[in-house]
């Protein structure tokens, strides 16, 4: 065991996967030589060597194009887009083609790649460092969509996804990289170490795909969750005082849909809370199924709480950001309805 | 001759008024429906003119390569010049073979889709040696990322005629379960990537590919093929960048067929340089070779591959042919271009050069060749027989719908299992 704060999680990840798999190549832009600009490569390069970790040019499409490439020949490319808000360049590439060449090649070829990229505010990261587009990869049949919060399941889901054969959209919480932000941008942010979840083995281990986890057990209601607002969900169950059970989707696709239904029908009240633009973002299909599978235990709207239906904006970080004071409120009007 | 001589470039420079008007120019072929055919800025060099570098040459010390055109067949149809290939007469003889049986696969799927029996067809008519003399070119072992237009290089491959009918037909033979558009072929087996319907994506893969061997310390190259129309994607650039960069064992060809759908190649920018000229910028080695010679076609690709072999990295190559059918089966290019166009293509037919050739070596006659063609329609004909036993397009004799509901991921997804029970399967 060692403390970890998520970055350093993340390079244990892919650091233990290389040594462990010569399949495994890391590149993108700035992680080879530099270790990347938030340091998740940080001495890969050194102590694998360049064939094993290297820079790019600044060209997703290409980035992701010759991962395709290079998992079809049967490596496993762990892929870094330095920004979700840089990822579109290579939407072609990751829609058109890794989500579809298992099925369109009747099995003959796949792709297993992980395309690793920071996203999510609360970071003044203005409108094209900030953005959440989990959405946009949800809606892709093929791809998977794996999101931690906290360092423990960084590194496992990240090694669950390294050796998963279907390609994987990794997006990291930047905002949690250092420590568990609530949301509470007013007091000072703790770091890892002072959280248990920071206690990262340093060997191998996974934590599933499509394994939700119950963060906060609670009677009354359901909030479903993943990255930085599974911890602006706690701290508002602290603020709301309402005995919320909270959920760590961890993976969307695929989904935990069984533990979300359980705690449903036990709390009979479920709210979706997302840094992603409502409409048509993930919570929307969330509330879908919630509505669709547990209509009958619910005893209030399914309710979102979500960034607004703008872009990201900089000067607005914080009436932006769906903190917990917002997220306390929804639990007390679900109380209330 | 492509525009008017108010934009020509020179005319606009020299104008001397100041704050004239600004005008865009909009790129027009050299001929449309109804108007002579001209093929007068068309850049040929003479068979045999132009020299072979030393598979090693720096990429700088060939940039006139870019703008001539390899030709080793003259009128007469001997080879000619430094890039006459060594190349046996049963090679060549097994080439013209799968350059015809090709060409009469397409007639004849072309003709089925006619009739209703597939959804869509795309011929490579006139293109056979691009296809062909490729396979011939490379190793068995190499991967192949092609595009819709690319069937000769599976025919050549010897993968069975009647799988590829069972594609085209989305029967109970296609290896694809009906998921896929006809000529969307796949072959693991035969290293032949799955082609998408999204243009360019595989050229960047191929080059990821190519990395992937490389890194490896695998002895195998890609190769990959597209269009002078797809140049113009995002993806030509990642992949000439990426190919450069890290010096990839990889073959990047286009096929410059002169029409993209309806637009002529000028829209694609090949007016103001050859394709092959773009490699000049990103420090490649570029090929400008007669595509409808099949012997400078393998040679060139010969001469490709064992570069890339070499560990000296990726060539580009440009095949200069032209496209003498329609783009496709929903097609009419009597609409943007005159009839005659592709009759009066100056490099001729590729199967009816090498069969000169053939002939001019003293290895083939008019009578070998047709009764070779009549053994490939026969050949052809019984197998699409056997094909249509087992269903067209249309009459339910497809893989069971149930498995349209496999495969997205590894694992049975659980959601497409109750949906598959929703749907009734």
């Amino acid at each position: 065991m060692a403390t970890m704060n998520m970055i350093q999680a993340l390079n244990s990840a892919m650091s233990t996967m290389m040594a462990r798999d010569p399949s495994v190549v890391v590149f993108g832009e700035d992680v080879g030589y530099f270790g990347g600009v938030f340091r998740a490569t940080d001495g890969l390069q050194k102590k694998y060597g360049a064939h094993r970790c290297f820079d790019t040019p600044i060209a997703e499409g290409g980035i992701v194009g010759a991962a395709i490439g290079m998992g079809a020949y049967g490596m496993r490319p762990v892929v870094e887009i330095q920004f979700a808000d840089y990822i579109y360049p290579a939407f072609d590439q990751l829609t058109s083609e890794a989500a579809r060449i298992r099925y369109r090649s009747a099995g003959d070829f796949n792709v297993p790649i992980v395309v690793r990229t920071p996203y999510g505010g609360g970071i003044f990261g203005g409108q094209t460092h900030s953005q959440s587009p989990e959405g946009l990869f949800t809606h892709v049949v093929g791809l998977k969509v794996v999101i931690p919060s906290t360092p423990y399941d960084a590194k496992g889901l990240l090694i669950s996804s390294i050796e998963d054969d279907d390609p994987v959209i990794f997006l990291e919480p930047k905002r949690l990289y250092t420590g568990p932000f609530d949301g509470r941008h007013d007091v000072a942010v703790k770091p890892w170490s002072v959280h248990p979840a920071s206690e990262v083995p340093e060997d191998y281990y996974r934590v599933p795909l499509g394994k939700a986890s119950i963060v906060r057990p609670g009677e009354d209601v359901t909030i479903l969750s993943y990255g930085t607002m599974v911890h602006v969900a706690l701290a508002a169950a602290q603020e709301s005082g309402v005995d919320a059970e909270v959920i760590d989707l961890r993976s969307l696709i695929p989904l935990d849909l069984e533990t979300i239904m359980a705690s449903v029908n036990k709390t009979g009240r479920c709210i979706v809370v997302h840094e992603a633009t409502k409409t048509s973002g993930f919570g929307a299909e969330l509330a879908a199924l919630v509505q669709r599978e547990c209509f009958y235990q619910l005893e209030s709207p399914v309710e979102r709480v979500t960034g607004w239906d703008i872009p990201y904006p900089h000067a607005f970080e914080w009436q932006y950001f769906p903190g917990p004071t917002r997220v306390a409120a929804a639990m007390r009007q679900a109380m209330e309805a | 001759m492509l525009h008017s001589t108010r934009l020509d470039r020179q005319a606009v420079a020299l104008r001397p008024a100041r704050n004239a008007p600004l005008t865009l120019r909009i790129p027009e072929p050299a001929a449309r429906p109804g108007e002579p055919v001209n093929f007068s800025k068309l850049r040929l060099s003479a068979p045999g003119a132009v020299r072979r570098p030393a598979l090693d040459a720096e990429p700088r010390a060939m940039h006139d390569l870019a703008y001539e055109l390899i030709r080793v067949l003259d009128e007469n149809g001997h080879a000619v010049g430094p890039w006459a290939p060594e190349i046996s007469s049963a090679t060549l003889i097994a080439g013209l073979r799968n350059m015809m049986l090709t060409r009469v696969f397409d007639e004849r799927m072309y003709r089925a889709q006619r009739q209703g029996k597939c959804s869509f067809y795309v011929r490579s008519t006139g293109e056979e040696a691009v296809a062909v003399a490729q396979a011939a070119a490379l190793e068995s072992t190499d991967m192949l990322f092609g595009s819709y237009r690319s069937q000769g290089l599976l025919i050549a491959r010897g993968y069975p005629l009647l799988k590829m009918m069972g594609q085209v037909y989305s029967n109970a033979l296609d290896p694809l379960l009906g998921r896929q558009m006809p000529v969307m072929y796949s072959s693991r087996e035969h290293n032949y990537f799955t082609i998408s319907g999204n243009l360019g994506t595989q050229f960047i893969q191929a080059v990821g590919w190519a990395m992937g061997s490389a890194l490896s310390g695998d002895t195998r190259i890609a190769a990959s093929w597209i269009g002078d129309g797809t140049t113009a994607e995002g993806d030509f650039h990642y992949a000439l960048t990426f190919a450069s960069v890290y010096r990839a064992p990889v073959i990047l060809n286009v096929v410059n067929n002169q029409w993209a759908i309806s637009s002529f190649q000028g829209i694609a920018g090949g007016d103001e340089a050859p394709f092959a000229a773009r490699a000049v910028g990103y420090g490649l080695p570029a090929l400008r070779v007669d595509g409808n010679d099949f012997l400078a076609v393998y040679a060139a690709t010969k001469w490709a591959a064992q570069r890339a072999r070499s560990n000296h990295g990726a060539t580009l190559i440009e095949l200069f042919t032209y496209r003498a059918e329609a783009h496709s089966t929903s097609d009419d290019p009597s609409r943007y271009r005159p009839a005659d166009e592709g009759a009066k293509w100056p490099l001729g037919d590729p199967i009816a050069r090498l069969k000169q050739h053939l002939i001019a070596r003293g290895e083939w006659s008019e009578q070998k060749h047709a009764s070779l063609q009549e053994e490939v329609t026969a050949e052809v004909r019984n197998l699409q027989k056997e094909a249509e036993a087992r269903g067209v397009h249309g009459n339910n004799h497809t893989a069971s719908p149930k498995t349209m509901f496999e495969g997205v991921f590894k694992e049975p997804d659980p959601r497409l299992l109750k949906q598959r029970q929703e749907a009734g399967f």
